[in-house]
């Protein structure tokens, strides 16, 4: 029983956090390639931008968060969600849509993309300095120990207050995105706009107003990933930045334009990470006597050294764009 | 009877190539105007041009009286001008009764407050967007194929939902191009009773371009010639073919 609770927590618990934090970053950068069809290469450092406003709207309110009991950085991120998408959309206009405007292809945005990345990695470094910080200025963080009900069962499954709130917001994300898509007007019409942007226009569609709220979006959910990223482990100015492949893996790996399988995508490669970094023998050993000796002898069965983590999602986007290019759902389009 | 179209003096280069060079035509009120022209006439880029859909260099455009010039094609769609493509386009994942859903502007589920607090509101006008879609469907003799994917369906059924798409909302204007390319003649008949329906029933105005003689023939009054970029001769079609210049112009020197 203490393996499986070794399992619980080092796969399950592991691949659950990570997998939710690549599934909303995956969801933006999809909907910004349905809608402007370019990979969004300053999404990671949009996260963390995200989580830099948390940290500073969290110095300057350290006890925001004591009056509804939860953590200030939890109060104070709607706000910054509305900071952040006040940057997406100040950067869209200041830096993509003027390429727009000029016509080019899809890979000058992507280039610029790179630049702003550079950009806004520069600028969070020269105010927030480039050592790990803790979101958690005013408050503990709660770390539940859970005991399992079984005989001879020692350790607990281990989960942390910040990746309960990671679980939570990441379905309620979801789900609000999954309504607003389907439900309302404004999502039909960016489900339009993805399939065809000259008829959506042509049918009364404005089409900046979908390019904005897309912006809005993407940067509300880049910054609830960086914000619960930060809160998970600490604020570092290249923290998000390293997992822009993993993101653009899920994204790939679901099918680009397609949030569903963003999400979806952002899953596999999270438990993906986590079962290739998966010490197996520890699972092996009640199993000891009646398995063959070269299996049990080795302390260490993963299939790869944690150290070569980001070397799996390589894997996987390889895979599937040799066995499915359009990715687990068909892409493209909303 | 008043211009309800009213073109003046445009000029469009692209790079060194004028294309749209001085032009100005009017579209009266309820008619169906052809515009015609050999390849490279400027047509498209004009029509592209009144769409809201290219920038012009110099000259306006007029929407009954209202200057329009360089207004994006949403903000002409609210206007009640409307365009089809010349290479037909389609919501590909959406059902052929969906797109003509899409089309209805200012519908309350258009705003998020209406969206997830009053459904039944948003629920009362989807149904009625379905009611007129389904009409609209019977009407261009797509009924059979209504659930089908737009994606899937023929190039002639492309074209007919095109002209649904333009139904679904009180247009006054609707500017054609090319609609009848690439579509057989059964279907070609089909269209030219509707666009005739239109003009008559609802008081669609038409500014169709097309290199199908036969259908300009039966459908347009005027017709305006462009060549090299601005109008050689305009006015019924009998005088259109009997014109030298025009002749000329389609076949070479008339000797």
């Amino acid at each position: 029983m203490n393996e499986l609770v070794f399992f619980i927590n080092n796969v399950v618990i592991a691949g659950s956090v990570s997998g939710s934090i690549y599934a909303i970053g995956a969801v933006g950068v999809t909907l910004i390639f349905s809608i402007m069809r370019f990979a969004h290469f300053a999404h990671g450092d949009m996260m963390t931008f995200g989580a830099f406003m948390v940290l500073l709207l969290t110095t300057a309110f350290p006890g925001a968060g004591a009056a509804f009991g939860v953590p200030s950085a939890l109060v104070l991120l709607p706000l910054a969600m509305a900071l952040t998408a006040l940057l997406a959309v100040g950067i869209d206009k200041a830096f993509y849509k003027p390429l727009r405007a000029h016509g080019v292809k899809p890979i000058v945005l992507v280039i610029g993309s790179l630049g702003v990345t550079l950009m806004l990695q520069g600028l969070i470094r020269l105010f927030a300095g480039t050592s790990g910080q803790s979101l958690y200025i005013d408050d503990r963080k709660e770390i539940f120990r859970l005991a399992l009900p079984f005989e001879g069962v020692r350790a607990p499954v281990v989960v942390t207050e910040p990746q309960l709130y990671l679980f939570v917001i990441t379905l309620v994300a979801v789900v609000g995105l999954h309504l607003f898509l389907s439900r309302s007007r404004l999502g039909k019409a960016m489900r339009a706009m993805s399939d065809n942007p000259d008829l959506a226009q042509a049918s009364g569609i404005n089409t900046n107003t979908i390019v904005a709220v897309t912006w809005v979006i993407a940067g509300g959910l880049a910054a609830i990933a960086g914000t619960l990223l930060s809160l998970d482990v600490t604020f570092k100015p290249d923290l998000s930045f390293f997992l822009l492949l993993p993101i653009f893996a899920a994204a790939i790996v679901g099918g680009v334009g397609h949030p569903y399988g963003a999400v979806a995508g952002g899953f596999v490669v999270g438990f993906a990470e986590t079962l290739a970094v998966f010490n197996w023998s520890v699972l092996l050993r009640p199993f000891r006597d009646s398995l063959p000796e070269w299996l049990t002898q080795s302390g260490n069965l993963a299939f790869v050294g944690t150290e070569y983590k980001i070397v799996v999602p390589f894997f996987i986007l390889v895979v599937i764009l040799v066995w499915r290019p359009t990715g687990i759902f068909k892409g493209k389009v909303i | 009877m008043a211009a309800i179209i009213d073109v003046q003096h445009v000029h469009k280069a692209f790079g060194g190539l004028r294309v749209i060079n001085d032009c100005s035509i009017q579209v009266e009120q309820g008619s169906i105007t052809g515009l015609i022209g050999p390849n490279g006439a400027g047509k498209s880029t004009l029509f592209n041009i009144i769409a809201g859909a290219l920038p012009l260099d110099s000259g306006r455009v007029l929407l009954d009286g209202e200057e329009i010039t360089n207004r994006p094609a949403n903000e002409l769609f609210h206007k009640g001008l409307l365009r089809t493509f010349q290479i037909a386009h389609e919501f590909s994942q959406m059902t052929a009764l969906e797109n003509l859903m899409m089309v209805p502007p200012a519908q309350a589920g258009e705003s998020l407050v209406n969206a997830w607090f009053k459904p039944a509101l948003v629920r009362m006008q989807e149904t009625e967007v379905r009611r007129r879609a389904l009409e609209v469907i019977d009407f261009i003799g797509l009924h059979h194929v209504r659930n089908e994917l737009a994606g899937n369906l023929s190039g002639g059924q492309k074209k007919l939902l095109e002209l649904g798409r333009t139904m679904m909302t009180d247009a006054r204007v609707v500017l054609l191009d090319e609609i009848a390319a690439g579509v057989n003649r059964t279907l070609l008949g089909d269209l030219v009773t509707n666009i005739e329906r239109l003009n008559r029933e609802m008081g669609y105005t038409f500014l169709v371009i097309e290199h199908d003689m036969d259908m300009i023939a039966r459908l347009c009054d005027p017709v305006i010639v462009l060549a090299q970029g601005s109008v050689m001769v305009e006015g019924s079609i009998e005088e259109i073919q009997n014109d030298p210049q025009v002749i000329e112009a389609y076949f070479g020197a008339a000797s």
